[in-house]
C-alpha cells in the first residue's frame, strides 16, 4: 500500500472591524432586523457609486505589516461576475491581479509537549473585498428570502500557500491566524457570527511525488473542530478513491457537521467563470509609504516579537514562548503575573499559567478572561513559593482556595488555613527524630542500600508535618541523621 | 483568435442573455470583428508600458469609517415585487 502525503492550503475570510461597510456608509452591526442596514449602494440601485472605506484599507495594511508581507503601494479593485440573488450588482467587488498584500508568513506551533514542533506557513496574498448578502431558504411559499444587511461588509481574504501537511497543521494555522487578526485588532474573530471562516483546499499524493494531486475545496468551515473533521474525512475519502482505481475530479464540496461527511457542491465543469476585470467605478488604490510607516508605528508588539523577548529576557524555552503568545489574553495574563512576581520567577509563572491554570480552566470549560484567579492573585501565590513560605504541593491547595473565592490573596488563604511552611529547623528535626524512631524497618532498609526506603521516610515526615514542612530541609536533615546514625 | 459559436453561446449564458441561433451567428461575427481589431493592436510594441488599470490617471478617494446611512427599508421595499418579514423574496435558489 502507498504512503500518502496530505497537502492543504487555506483561504480565510476575515470580517474587518469597521463600523461601516467597505463601499457605503451603512452600518455593519451584527444582528439587526433584515435589510435595515442595506443602503442604496448595497442594494445596487441605479446611479450609485462605491467609495472605499479608509479603515478597511488600514486593516489590510496592519495585516500586511504583521506578517512581514509587502503592502502594495498600488492595488486595483476588480469585478468578480456571477449571478446570485444575494449579490444585487451581479458582481462582487474584489481584487484579482494587484492585491493589497503580497507574500508574508506565519510561524505556528503544531502539537503539544514533547511532540510539538514549529512550522512556518507562507502566505500567497491577502485582498480586500465585499461580502454578499444572506439567502434564507426556509419556505416562504416556495420562495427564498434575501437579507442584504451583510452585503458590502468588508472582508480580507487571506490565502496561504499549500504548505500544510496534516489536519493538525491546518488547525494550528487557522488558530494562529485567528489569534493574529484579533491581536492586531482588525477582526473580532467571532466564528459563530461568521466573522472568521475558512475554505480548505485538500489533495493527497504518494509520498515523494513532486506534483500535487488534484484538489477539492471544502467551503465555509466556521469552527476549528469542523475544519479538522472535514479535512480528516476528505483525506480518507480521496485516498480510498485513488486506491480503488478512481481519479479525483476537481470540485467544490460542503461539509455536513451532522454526518461528518463532505459532499460535492459543484464539479469543475460547472465551476464559475468569473470573468474578472478592473472595476471602472473604482480608481487604483494608492497607499503612500508615509501611511504605511504611520501604521507600522501604531502596531502593538506582535506575537513573534513577544516570543523573542520571552526567550531572550525571561529565559523561557521556545515552546513556552509560543504557547504563551497563542493569544493576546494569554500573553497579557502572563505578563501581568511576571510584572508582580518578578522576572526571576518568569519560569514558574509560565508553568502556572500554561499548566495549572490552563488545566483548571479547561476542566470548567472557562476562557482565560473568565478566570476566577487574577494575574495578581497568581503572582502573590508564586511569590510565596519563591520565598519558601509554602511548598509547591501546598501551593496547589492555595490555588484551589483562591479559585473558590476562599480568600482575596494567597497570603490571606495561607494565614486563614494555617498553611505556612515549617522552616524552623528545630521543629523539623524533632519530627525527623520521631519518624526515625518509629520506623526502624525503613531505616534498616535504607542502610542496606534501598533508596526507596528514604522516600518512605520523607513521606512519613511530611505526613507528620501535615505537608507543611519544607521538603528540602526535610531531605537534608534526614540524610544527615541517617548518615550520622 | 476567433470565437466558435459554442463559445458565443456560453458567454451569452454566463451573462444570462437569451440568444437565438441566428442572433448567436450575428453576434459571433461582431465579436470576431472586435477580436481582429485587438489582434492588430497587439502588433504594437508595448514593452516598457505599464498596464493601465483605469482610464483616468487618478487615485481612489477614501471615506472615513462613519455610519452615514439611516434605515430606509420601507422606501426601498415599496418598489420590490415581493417582500415578507423584512426580506426580499425571490424564486427559490438552492445551489
Amino acid at each position: 500500500m502507498n504512503q500518502w502525503e496530505v497537502v492543504i492550503g487555506i483561504e480565510t475570510h476575515a470580517q474587518l472591524a469597521t463600523v461601516s461597510k467597505i463601499f457605503s456608509g451603512a452600518s455593519t452591526a451584527f444582528g439587526a432586523e433584515p435589510n435595515t442596514q442595506a443602503c442604496a449602494v448595497d442594494l445596487a440601485l441605479p446611479g450609485v457609486l462605491p467609495v472605499l472605506n479608509k479603515k478597511a484599507v488600514e486593516c489590510a495594511i496592519r495585516f500586511g505589516l504583521a506578517i512581514g508581507a509587502e503592502v502594495a503601494q498600488k492595488s486595483v479593485f476588480a469585478r468578480k461576475n456571477y449571478f446570485y440573488p444575494d449579490l444585487p450588482k451581479g458582481y462582487q467587488i474584489s481584487q484579482m491581479d494587484l492585491p493589497v498584500v503580497v507574500g508574508g508568513n506565519i510561524t505556528l506551533q503544531v502539537g503539544q509537549g514533547d511532540k510539538a514542533y514549529e512550522k512556518v506557513v507562507r502566505l500567497t496574498r491577502a485582498h480586500l473585498e465585499e461580502d454578499a448578502g444572506k439567502s434564507l431558504h426556509e419556505d416562504f411559499h416556495g420562495k427564498s428570502g434575501i437579507d442584504l444587511n451583510r452585503a458590502g461588509t468588508p472582508l480580507l481574504e487571506i490565502v496561504s500557500e499549500p504548505d500544510m501537511r496534516s489536519s493538525d497543521e491546518a488547525v494550528a494555522y487557522a488558530k494562529a491566524l485567528h489569534a493574529l487578526v484579533r491581536w492586531i485588532g482588525i477582526c473580532d474573530g467571532n466564528m459563530q457570527e461568521g466573522s472568521f471562516r475558512c475554505d480548505a483546499n485538500v489533495s493527497v499524493r504518494p509520498k515523494g511525488q513532486a506534483e500535487f494531486g488534484t484538489r477539492r475545496e471544502i467551503k465555509n468551515l466556521n469552527s476549528f473542530r469542523f475544519l479538522k473533521e472535514a479535512i480528516d474525512f476528505e483525506v480518507q475519502w480521496q485516498i480510498n478513491e485513488i486506491e480503488e482505481g478512481r481519479k479525483i475530479q476537481q470540485a467544490t464540496v460542503l461539509f455536513d457537521p451532522d454526518s461528518g461527511e463532505t459532499r460535492m457542491m459543484r464539479s469543475k465543469e460547472d465551476a464559475h467563470d468569473y470573468r474578472y476585470f478592473p472595476d471602472p467605478d473604482l480608481l487604483p488604490l494608492i497607499i503612500s509609504s508615509d501611511w504605511i510607516n504611520r501604521v507600522k508605528g501604531e502596531l502593538p508588539e506582535l506575537p513573534g516579537q513577544k516570543r523573542e523577548r520571552f526567550v531572550n529576557e525571561l529565559g523561557l524555552s521556545a515552546y513556552d514562548a509560543i504557547t504563551l503568545t497563542a493569544s493576546q489574553e494569554m500573553a497579557d495574563y502572563f505578563e501581568s503575573t511576571v510584572a508582580i512576581a518578578g522576572k526571576a520567577n518568569a519560569k514558574p509563572c509560565a508553568n502556572w499559567v500554561m499548566v495549572d491554570l490552563a488545566a483548571r480552566l479547561n476542566k470548567e470549560g472557562k476562557e482565560l478572561v473568565e478566570s476566577p484567579v487574577s494575574a495578581a492573585q497568581l503572582a502573590g501565590l508564586i511569590q510565596r513559593i519563591a520565598d519558601n513560605t509554602i511548598s509547591n504541593n501546598i501551593a496547589k491547595k492555595v490555588f484551589e482556595a483562591l479559585w473558590n473565592g476562599e480568600g482575596a490573596t494567597a497570603d490571606d488563604v495561607i494565614e486563614k488555613q494555617g498553611l505556612k511552611q515549617i522552616t524552623d529547623s528545630g521543629a523539623i528535626e524533632a519530627l525527623v527524630d520521631e519518624v526515625l524512631a518509629a520506623n526502624p524497618a525503613n531505616v534498616a532498609e535504607f542502610k542496606a542500600g534501598k533508596e526507596k526506603a528514604f522516600n518512605a521516610l520523607v513521606g512519613q515526615v511530611m505526613k507528620a508535618a501535615k505537608g507543611k514542612a519544607n521538603p528540602q530541609q526535610v531531605n537534608d536533615l534526614l540524610r544527615q541523621k541517617l548518615a550520622a546514625g | 483568435m476567433s470565437l466558435t459559436l459554442e463559445q458565443v453561446q456560453r458567454i451569452a449564458h454566463l451573462a444570462r442573455i437569451e440568444v437565438s441561433e441566428s442572433e448567436a451567428l450575428a453576434t459571433q461575427g461582431h465579436l470576431n470583428g472586435i477580436f481582429q481589431l485587438i489582434e492588430q493592436m497587439q502588433a504594437v510594441d508595448t514593452s516598457g508600458v505599464e498596464p493601465m488599470a483605469h482610464a483616468q490617471d487618478l487615485s481612489q478617494r477614501l471615506r472615513d469609517d462613519v455610519v452615514s446611512e439611516t434605515d430606509r427599508r420601507a422606501a426601498y421595499q415599496a418598489v420590490a415585487p415581493e417582500v415578507e418579514a423584512g426580506l426580499y423574496l425571490v424564486p427559490k435558489v438552492i445551489e
